[in-house]
């Protein structure tokens, strides 16, 4: 089994105890168990699991009174949602017309090679999961990154090894 | 605008925008307030302010009243200040901003080439005022244009907007006034206005930072034109990727809510109005006004086929004005100051001040505005300081991925929303790339390519497949296997995409490759008759070199290389070979000798 499936495997076997059924229950109803509101329930629920699992989001078609279909339709569409659970931090990489120009694949390289992970991956230890984004607004400081919340700019090959060593280092000592 | 709120009137203000608070300049504020306390100065106010637009020089300090700007301060440097200006009133000269062509140190804000040559309109507050104090807005003259709106009639008010010839600012550049006018008449028991702020541009970050710098002007204009076309109801739609924007704008609202700007009954005036703040989930395709809809409406933000148009069955159905954040933000401002004083400023045409985020291979990175006809050379080298490192300008890429490139010829080129139209490219939401030597036009073209063909919403297929098959020319050309025919079906199909799309997004997206095919024909064809990339990007079509002289043996490249393709002792010269290389360019990029060379590929490329 690969990564992946293994990954995919976690997703679906994801099971909703009391605690989360409550914080669910609690952003739907915030929400007026509004189908309009759908965006904002999954951005919610994303920020409370770090990503969608299957059982949430037939618990939230339950709730919302619409299909299961309906929800992976337009919750497909949107980058910002994921399926598969993220490592513990999530960088992206600004892929933006900026730092393009200024060299963000030779930084996204680095941390492929680095991370020995790819775009869209998590690394085996399950610390990172590398994205990349279009543009992050930060274009003055090309190229960029973000780790978690944190802008990383003028980024060189050298820095972001340091970077990412701060992390590890940090995550040895946990 | 020195508001003095403190008693003394010295101020310290530090930039809390995006840029600035990626070096931590929170910490700076903090460290302030306790060297403060330390030195046991009383009557100086620290405060932090939005992003300024001169992000590369981050973090920001300034002090006012004098005027004083510090650039790229540390955490280290606040008890130097501290000491030296604020006890001695003596300013730190080595924290001053210099300038990259006279290397002079200069101390005042507003001396600055960056700053002097701008005409700021709505980008007045933007670093000079607390965005989430509502006061600092007021005591700035906000709120006086909705007031005075709230005392004329609604026709009145959309008049007056017509009469300034404000256009739009997202990119298309539709007489605001006018659009004000069809949704003020449109039938409808609800109607609603919605602030796009969906800024997807790669390379463009001036609604993000005028949502973080001054919100309320935002949030004054569209409470402006919520009375003009008759709206109790607006909607702010946010980019997920702008948290501090999202937060700065809740904050807003609510302390206008509590000061009577927002809510039932504004000013006692009995117009009423609220604003919901709605964030994408990352989709570029809904900075189109309609599918931006379906996003609010909570769907798969996909674009319908206009007309019918917004104004008379947007959200719900309902009668929906849209516009950009800086568009609001200018009504704002017209309505205060009149629209003789806008129409004082910039083309007959197109009126007021256009704003630019000025990035790439520039020296002055950063936020400008400026008059409509102001040149591009004018931007570049008087504003922008000139290309990085002095470089050979090669071209600016505007309007991002719906834009196109302009060359060296067309530096004289005046901003405005027809000059931009006729040389093949948009004023766009603003973004403005700068591109030197160094940047492959080809590769650049393919780049803008891979961003709308991953960001195509798939409904139609010219944009689907077409933005595809652009793609997949491109790249050929980038690896040097197209032909001359590949050449002509690229510009064919370009063509075939335009005509074709549903919505903006796919018939803007062949922009980058019908203005490089204007423009730059003479490195697409480098790339597919000679097999050779003038400005050496494509890596299939380069290798890299040791030049033996200048190698110092240092073993930095061998190190580096994640391929093990570098040979060589310590202290002898190193060796690239050139069948295992993968060309990532990080020996290149680390050699501290520059010892290492791109070239262009010998022999046949596969």
């Amino acid at each position: 089994m690969d990564s992946t499936t293994k990954q995919k495997q976690v997703n679906s076997d994801f099971k909703i105890d009391e605690k989360t059924k409550q914080k669910l229950d609690q952003i739907i109803t915030s929400a007026d168990k509004d189908k309009s509101n759908l965006i904002q329930i999954l951005q919610e629920t994303q920020d409370l699991l770090n990503f969608l699992p299957e059982s949430v989001l037939a618990y939230i078609s339950t709730q919302l009174d619409v299909t299961e279909n309906w929800i992976y339709g337009v919750a497909t569409f949107y980058s910002q949602f994921k399926f598969i659970k993220p490592g513990k931090h999530i960088i992206k990489v600004c892929m933006g017309t900026a730092c393009h120009v200024r060299g963000s694949n030779t930084i996204k390289d680095k941390i492929e090679t680095e991370l020995d992970v790819k775009v869209g991956e998590t690394t085996e230890d399950g610390l990172f999961s590398l994205e990349e984004v279009f543009c992050l607004g930060c274009c003055a400081l090309a190229p960029v990154m973000v780790i978690d919340d944190e802008v990383f700019g003028s980024l060189t090959s050298a820095k972001l090894k340091r970077i990412l060593t701060k992390f590890q280092k940090e995550e040895e000592e946990l | 605008m020195k508001s003095d709120s403190s008693k003394n009137g010295r101020k310290i203000l530090i930039c809390e925008g995006t840029g600035c608070l990626s070096s931590k300049s929170d910490l700076i504020k903090d460290r302030f307030e306790e060297e403060l306390k330390k030195a046991d100065v009383e009557d100086v106010e620290v405060t932090f302010t939005g992003c300024h637009g001169f992000c590369a020089q981050g973090p920001i300090v300034s002090v006012l009243p004098e005027d004083t700007l510090y650039v790229k301060v540390n955490v280290e440097d606040v008890p130097t200040i501290v000491e030296s200006h604020i006890v001695k009133n003596q300013p730190v000269e080595k924290l001053f901003y210099e300038d990259p062509t006279t290397h002079n140190k200069i101390e005042r804000y507003h001396d600055i080439l960056f700053y002097k040559k701008q005409q700021r309109l709505i980008l007045s507050r933007c670093g000079q005022i607390n965005p989430e104090r509502i006061q600092e807005y007021i005591d700035t003259g906000g709120y006086v244009g909705l007031a005075k709106a709230l005392k004329m009639s609604q026709e009145e008010v959309i008049n007056l907007i017509k009469q300034s010839g404000l256009r739009g600012r997202g990119g298309a550049g539709f007489p605001t006034g006018l659009k004000w006018e069809f949704c003020y008449k449109a039938q409808g028991e609800e109607k609603y206005v919605v602030c796009n702020a969906d800024e997807g541009d790669p390379g463009a970050f001036m609604d993000r930072s005028i949502l973080e710098a001054d919100p309320h002007s935002v949030l004054e204009g569209m409470a402006i034109g919520a009375y003009a076309i008759g709206s109790s109801k607006g909607f702010i739609y946010v980019r997920a990727e702008y948290p501090l924007a999202v937060k700065r704008f809740r904050k807003a609202i609510e302390t206008a809510r509590s000061k009577g700007y927002l809510g039932d009954n504004i000013l006692g005036s009995g117009f009423s109005f609220d604003i919901q703040v709605k964030e994408g989930a990352g989709a570029f395709v809904c900075g189109e006004e309609t599918a931006l809809i379906a996003s609010i409406e909570g769907k798969r933000g996909m674009p319908v086929s206009k007309p019918p148009f917004p104004a008379e069955h947007g959200l719900w159905g309902y009668p929906t004005n849209i516009n950009n954040v800086k568009t609001w933000a200018f009504s704002s401002w017209i309505l205060r100051n009149g629209y003789e004083e806008f129409r004082k400023i910039g083309t007959e045409s197109s009126p007021g001040t256009a704003i630019f985020s000025l990035t790439g291979k520039i020296k002055n990175s950063g936020l400008i505005e400026v008059p409509m006809g102001t040149k591009l050379r004018e931007i570049i080298y008087e504003l922008g300081g000139g290309v990085l490192e002095d470089k050979e300008f090669k071209a600016v890429q505007t309007g991002g991925p719906s834009g196109g490139c302009l060359p060296k010829e067309l530096l004289d080129l005046p901003v405005d929303f027809e000059s931009f139209k006729e040389a093949d490219s948009i004023m766009g939401s603003g973004g403005m790339v700068v591109v030197d030597e160094e940047t492959c036009i080809v590769d650049l073209a393919k780049y803008f390519l891979q961003f709308t063909q991953s960001e195509s919403c798939g409904k139609c297929v010219p944009c689907r497949v077409g933005t595809k098959e652009l793609l997949d020319i491109c790249t050929k050309i980038t690896e040097g296997k197209a032909t001359l025919e590949d050449l002509d079906m690229l510009e064919e199909l370009a063509h075939t995409v335009v005509d074709g799309s549903l919505c903006n997004l796919g018939k803007t997206a062949p922009n980058p490759v019908i203005s490089t095919l204007r423009y730059f024909k003479d490195e697409f064809l480098a790339h597919i008759e000679e097999k050779r990339c003038p400005a050496k990007v494509c890596k299939e079509l380069i290798s890299y070199e040791v030049v033996e002289d200048a190698c110092i043996g240092c073993q930095r490249c061998k190190r580096e290389c994640p391929v093990d393709a570098i040979t060589g002792e310590k202290k002898g010269p190193h060796f690239i070979d050139a069948s295992i290389c993968i060309r990532c360019g990080l020996c290149y990029e680390n050699c501290p000798t520059d010892a290492i060379i791109k070239v262009d590929k010998v022999g046949e490329v596969a």
